[in-house]
């Protein structure tokens, strides 16, 4: 049997090499390096899907390749990107803005008011901010860009940083005026797109701030947040962002690593049908309201305590939190009175009923944002402890939108970014305009809401635009068109081989430029 | 030899029909607007409302008929064109390329590593059926079955990239990152081809002209390589084959814990969003590589065996 056994030691050390072929350190001695030339590597949860600014800007604009006229800071107030200064003329209607000197695309070529004209002109006629923009012309004057306005528009600023309003250079368009690759101004250039996980980029030497630290940088979109975990742990990323409570417990005990968590203006809210015959009476709106243990869902859910929503606007929105309201609270026996107030009885289950019809209703939602079905299953729990039967639907979030659109939602649990563009301003007027927004208000609208909204689009003095933020707060505070549940709070993980992280909260920029190897 | 290739070409032929028609009516037949989940895909949530996906209605034609853009798909598809994905709007044939391909590579490189691990323990296996390792296998290939992918795989990274940090953990671009996702596929189909090795080893070695092999004075090797190994190796072609084709469309799971950018998710996505060129575009892909894969299958099988050749 000496044949069996040369074929069973054979086999054995095929198995052996193959294992040990797989499992060789010198697959990994690729990716080592000089410290000075270490690729960086930023993990995160958002697929890239093309060149265009108005679908994929923002990936361009965190990864710094593209940038926008106007700039933001961590608070969202204007500050100066390409544009080194603007005015506006007395009557708000005419904006100039004085370019940048010494600014070059990744091409080489110069930037001009020209491009900058272009690329509004092609961002206006795309989905995003500026085609919300009362703009009646862009146009070039000596070497300035002038935005000329039909009617004064205080949101301009912002919707201009919008990363959708990024400033291309000439080549990146196609004759039909699509962008087919990306030539920016930023300290970063593209090196590599690969819809739809990967964007590498390298250090731009000749950029107008200086040349940035880290020579190179890899994004890579991964759904998974376990995924994002074990790469932070394992090194292979040295920043992942949109952790999962679970890791950021584990995570914060990892000595190689730190975890961040900033507060953004993203607010996870019931949208209300208050068209429907129940929900058009301020009653039931703000029974629901009361039935609601904030607390016991940012614990328990999002295990994040401080984002329980006392308001619709969290308190890193500077003036649009309005600090006198009384907080949002539970409590359920006021809730149980209100609906009996309006003629609502419990029946033999609990389940409220009036002239033998029985208090049901539907709440829509959407897996895409994990968190949203069990908080909708918490809610539905919470509202049938004061009689009300909830359903649940989770579908396609578009289902929310279309059930706007021909009146069949009834309610819909939503997370609603107040700050596509750093100004919530533009979010209002869509969400809460006179006849209500496919992601806001439904069947709802208030004359004194919209005439505070106008003020402050007209406004250019800072104390009355801010009396009238604090009466948007107020109304739809007392309103409830939509009733907010929790805030959200951004986090990372990130290795200590750097130093200089910050997370920025309107998201538009991973800050890249500002991060360095630690020697 | 003209005839079975003819009769692969009608199987082609007919595959590309069934699948562009199917395909389409099914896509189309789905509940809710098509324009909202296009919108949708392409915009986001933060972005897409009503304006947008009139917009989106409008600038693709979505109101006309569905019949003419069936056509126009068969018309494109007759120039070897696959059309434009009505989400990223890029060519549907660059997008298959870059995430069909790399769906290949990790089902090739997972087949290839559980073909040096299963089917040699299995025929060792089974040639001492009963044995200390036949049962210990056994015992093994039931639990690594047993495990979904996604938890071998979560061992998997937790030992060789974190703890011993062999490996990276997940990603795509470097040579290193096939690697673990490969190997939690090829352990599961291992456990299987092993199997279906020490069954076919027991079976050719238990035969009567293995037994005469042995009878007429050949060495044990001698006869195993001769009169087993051949025998024992149609079977196990005619699984791997199969399993390619599995393996290439759904190993969804396994390409999202790693972030490997397959196919299986990319369809997913295109499924939600109803981007139909995408679809269309990629299960003629796929249901002319089943046709592709079994004819290559019967090519191999035909070499090993000469029965079927006569036949």
């Amino acid at each position: 049997m000496t044949a069996f056994q040369r074929l069973r030691f054979g086999a054995a050390l095929g198995v052996c090499l193959a294992a040990a072929l797989i499992t060789s350190p010198t697959v990994r001695a690729a990716t080592a390096g000089k410290p000075d030339d270490r690729a960086l590597t930023i993990v995160a949860r958002w697929e890239l899907k093309n060149a265009d600014p108005s679908v994929n800007g923002y990936a361009f604009t965190r990864m710094e390749v593209a940038e926008t006229l106007v700039d933001a800071d961590g608070n969202g107030t204007p500050k100066p990107g390409l544009a080194e200064g603007w005015e506006a003329s007395a009557d708000g209607r005419t904006w100039r803005f004085r370019l940048r000197p010494g600014v070059s695309f990744h091409d080489g070529t110069a930037l001009t008011a020209d491009h900058v004209v272009t690329a509004l002109n092609h961002a206006r006629a795309k989905p995003g901010s500026l085609s919300k923009a009362p703009i009646q012309a862009i146009t070039a004057d000596n070497g300035a860009v002038v935005i000329q306005l039909a009617e004064p528009f205080s949101p301009l600023l912002s919707f201009l940083a919008d990363s959708a309003s990024q400033i291309l250079a000439p080549a990146s368009y196609d004759d039909k005026g699509n962008v087919t690759q990306v030539i920016g101004t930023g300290p970063y250039r593209v090196a590599e797109f690969k819809p739809p996980q990967h964007l590498v980029v390298t250090r731009y030497d000749s950029y107008w701030g200086g040349p940035a630290s880290i020579a190179k940088a890899t994004y890579l979109a991964t759904h998974r947040s376990e995924t994002r975990t074990v790469m932070v742990e394992s090194g292979d990323a040295q920043i992942v962002f949109n952790l999962d409570p679970a890791s950021v417990q584990r995570l914060s005990r990892n000595p190689k690593l730190t975890v961040q968590a900033v507060p953004i203006p993203r607010v996870i809210s019931v949208k209300v049908n208050a068209g429907h015959p129940l929900l058009s009476d301020l009653r039931a709106r703000q029974a629901l309201s009361l039935a609601i243990d904030r607390t016991g869902i940012a614990v328990g859910i999002l295990r994040q305590p401080e984002t329980a929503a006392t308001q619709l606007f969290p308190p890193s929105l500077g003036a649009w939190h309005t600090p006198g309201l009384p907080p949002l609270t539970q409590n359920v026996d006021r809730a149980k009175a209100l609906l009996a107030e309006m003629g609502w009885k419990p029946g033999s289950d609990g389940v409220l009923e009036k002239d033998g019809k029985r208090l049901r209703l539907t709440l829509r939602t959407y897996p895409d944002r994990p968190e949203l079905p069990p908080v909708a299953t918490a809610l539905a729990d919470q509202w049938r402890a004061i009689g009300v039967d909830v359903s649940i639907a989770i579908g396609h979030f578009s289902d929310i939108l279309s059930g706007h659109q021909d009146g069949s939602l009834e309610l819909g649990l939503i997370a609603r970014s107040l700050a596509v563009a750093p100004d919530p301003l533009g979010t209002l007027m869509q969400d809460f305009g006179p006849k209500g927004g496919d992601w806001g208000a439904m069947n709802w609208s208030n004359p004194a809401l919209t005439e505070a909204i106008d003020r402050i689009l007209r406004s250019q003095q800072a104390e009355e635009s801010a009396a009238a933020k604090r009466t948007v707060g107020t109304i739809l505070h007392q309103e409830l068109p939509v009733i907010p549940v929790v805030w959200y709070t951004q986090t990372a993980a990130v290795s200590k081989t750097l130093k200089g992280f910050e997370i920025d909260p309107f998201e538009r920029s991973y800050l890249l430029s500002r991060l360095r190897w630690v020697e | 030899m003209i005839r079975p290739i003819l009769h692969r070409v009608a199987q082609a032929v007919l595959v590309a029909l069934m699948v562009g028609v199917l395909t389409f009516a099914l896509m189309r037949s789905l509940p809710g607007d098509m324009a909202w989940r296009v919108a949708a895909g392409r915009y986001g949530y933060d972005i897409t409302d009503a304006a947008v996906m009139e917009q989106v209605r409008h600038s693709l034609a979505l109101d006309q008929p569905a019949a003419l853009a069936l056509l126009s798909w068969f018309g494109d598809l007759l120039r070897l064109d696959l059309g434009v994905s009505l989400i990223s709007e890029l060519p549907v044939v660059d997008e298959i390329a870059h995430q069909l391909g790399a769906s290949v590579t990790l089902a090739l490189t997972a087949l290839l590593l559980s073909v040096l691990i299963g089917p040699p323990l299995g025929v060792l296996a089974g040639l001492r059926p009963g044995g200390g390792l036949d049962r210990a296998l056994f015992a093994l290939s039931i639990t690594l079955r047993a495990l979904p992918q996604f938890v071998i795989g979560l061992l998997l990274i937790y030992g060789l990239a974190i703890v011993f940090g062999l490996l990276p953990a997940s990603g795509h671009g470097e040579a290193g990152h096939v690697v673990l996702p490969a190997l939690t596929l090829a352990i599961g189909l291992a456990a299987v081809s092993s199997r279906v090795a020490r069954d076919a080893t027991v079976a050719v070695t238990s035969s009567g002209y293995y037994r005469f092999g042995e009878t007429k004075g050949l060495r044990p090797l001698e006869n195993f390589l001769r009169h087993g190994l051949r025998n024992i190796a149609v079977p196990i072609v005619t699984y791997l084959g199969v399993q390619l084709v599995y393996l290439i469309e759904g190993v969804v799971v396994v390409e999202t814990l790693f972030a490997w950018p397959g196919i299986g998710h990319a369809l997913v996505h295109a499924i939600l969003a109803r981007d139909v060129p995408m679809i269309q575009g990629t299960a003629l892909v796929m249901g002319l590589m089943f046709v592709l894969l079994n004819a290559g299958v019967d090519v191999v099988c035909g070499g090993l065996d000469p029965r079927r050749r006569a036949s």
